[in-house]
């Protein structure tokens, strides 16, 4: 149970039984009046946004949320199954409630899955992947264009932008919080 | 913990303040932080301090001193405020407060349209400041709206629905507030006589209490009344104020103030007003938190 003054930026609720993250938070106290702790809320299962108010003596339960660590099998018709490494249960999320995370998963990879409730509502992946260039532009050495990136696809389908040297066959590593390039790995 | 520039700057701060009220021959007076029995007040929690309390704000002896014949009196000093934390907020901040014999609250209007321009033309600022990205012309004469005129004007209801369903602060906060103090500062006055417990009723409409609050950039920065000085009046409200903590599942903050009341009578009409320096150096330093500004906050001690 936590009482309106723990709430604060980044808290998991849990309100008509669905899970809450706080993306924003402010307390308020107009002259002589009461307290008041603005949030911002989503809803972690459908992504949804909305503010609320709430006063002092509110009370909000926790989100009974849980990750566990799961190895992704395959992507069938649009349901990525997942199979959890100490139970063997197996899962499956569909592309919507994997969102970008979609762009760099790999066959056999472990990944975090949170559920709430038991059901699972999300993934997140590891913070660095390395993925193999599919396809990219040939180096011109002596490029003056004053272009300093260059459009690159890896092997899930992601497309982002990387320093020119980068040839398609090359092994790269992907922030994959931001989708940013990080460095070239060496085979 | 803030910049060392800002604490140079909240010295100098503090000297302009001294030198406005001391020019207009007030004096400066500090009164003890420590007290038996805080004004009651039901959404403000006192710190206690052994068997006493530390004051929420130097008010009630500050009225006792214009009662004992000094007319004129101002105080800088550090007020704690239980659970209040926040971008504006911390549990220690430091008050000013002025009081005057024989005047209202719109001679503290006018008071304050002279003290923001005059410290902040002190610290090489104005007459405009620079406040969330708009500026904000501090040159008088500023916005006046009343309490009534502000929510049928930014409110997503009327003041008398707000009332009734217990939501005025709800809609002040997030209706209104954001609408206050954008071109010019904002005096909201005239509030609803339920919300005035220390403030003297308008006679001509004793619905309303002749109470404002100053904001500047949508930011409450003071609250100023024409001070109530019936003493049988204020044993009432007191008495009203204690119930309702009560009722709220808490202790009232020791006993009835009573030298207070007792000193009430001898007072005269009066007008006090309290205003967050903290928060007024935030408008003048252009930051956001008032975690800036102070030399530690609670979390860093």
């Amino acid at each position: 149970m936590y009482s309106a003054s723990d709430l604060r930026k980044g808290l998991k609720i849990s309100i008509d039984g669905e899970p809450y993250m706080i993306t924003d938070f402010s307390f308020s106290k107009p002259g002589k009046g009461q307290a008041l702790y603005r949030c911002r809320i989503r809803n972690m299962i459908n992504g949804n946004s909305s503010d609320r108010t709430y006063r002092s003596n509110d009370k909000f339960e926790k989100a009974p949320l849980e990750e566990r660590t799961m190895q992704f099998l395959y992507e069938q018709g649009g349901e990525y199954h997942f199979m959890d490494n100490k139970t063997y249960e197996q899962i499956a999320l569909s592309k919507e409630q994997l969102g970008d995370t979609t762009s760099f998963l790999m066959d056999n990879m472990d990944v975090d899955v949170l559920l709430f409730a038991d059901r699972p509502i999300g993934v997140t992946p590891p913070t660095f992947v390395e993925l193999n260039v599919t396809k990219a532009d040939p180096w011109v050495k002596g490029d003056t264009s004053g272009s300093d990136t260059k459009p690159v696809t890896v092997e899930t389908g992601f497309e982002l932008q990387v320093p020119p040297f980068i040839e398609e066959g090359e092994k790269i590593q992907i922030d994959t919080r931001t989708g940013e390039y990080v460095t070239r790995v060496k085979s | 913990m803030a910049h060392a520039r800002h604490l140079w700057q909240r010295a100098a701060f503090f000297q302009s303040i001294r030198t406005f009220f001391i020019d207009r021959e007030y004096l400066e007076v500090d009164t003890p932080i420590r007290i038996p029995a805080p004004a009651p007040e039901a959404f403000i929690e006192p710190e206690p301090a052994g068997d006493w309390f530390l004051q929420t704000s130097p008010e009630l002896c500050m009225k006792r001193l214009l009662a004992a014949d000094f007319p004129k009196i101002f105080q800088i000093c550090k007020c704690f405020r239980r659970q209040e934390r926040g971008d504006r907020h911390l549990p220690e901040f430091t008050m000013l407060e002025w009081y005057r014999r024989d005047a209202d609250y719109g001679d503290l209007m006018a008071d304050c349209e002279q003290l923001l321009p005059f410290v902040a033309n002190a610290m090489g600022l104005g007459p405009e400041i620079v406040v969330g990205g708009g500026k904000v012309s501090l040159a008088a004469p500023w916005q006046r709206l009343t309490v009534a005129e502000a929510f049928s004007r930014f409110g997503t209801m009327s003041l008398e629905d707000a009332l009734a369903e217990d939501s005025f602060d709800e809609v002040l906060v997030r209706d209104i507030e954001p609408h206050l103090g954008i071109a010019t500062p904002t005096f909201l006055y005239d509030y609803p006589a339920v919300l005035g417990s220390l403030a003297r009723l308008n006679p001509e409409n004793p619905k309303v209490a002749e109470r404002f609050e100053l904001y500047v950039g949508g930011m409450e920065l003071a609250n100023g009344f024409s001070e109530l000085d019936d003493a049988v009046e204020q044993r009432s409200r007191f008495e009203k104020e204690r119930q309702l903590i009560t009722e709220l599942g808490r202790q009232p903050a020791g006993p009835m103030p009573e030298s207070f009341l007792a000193a009430l009578s001898n007072m005269g009409p009066a007008a006090g007003i309290a205003l967050g320096l903290d928060r007024f150096l935030m408008l003048l330093l252009g930051v956001q938190t008032i975690d800036e500004v102070v030399p530690f906050t609670p979390e860093s001690l």
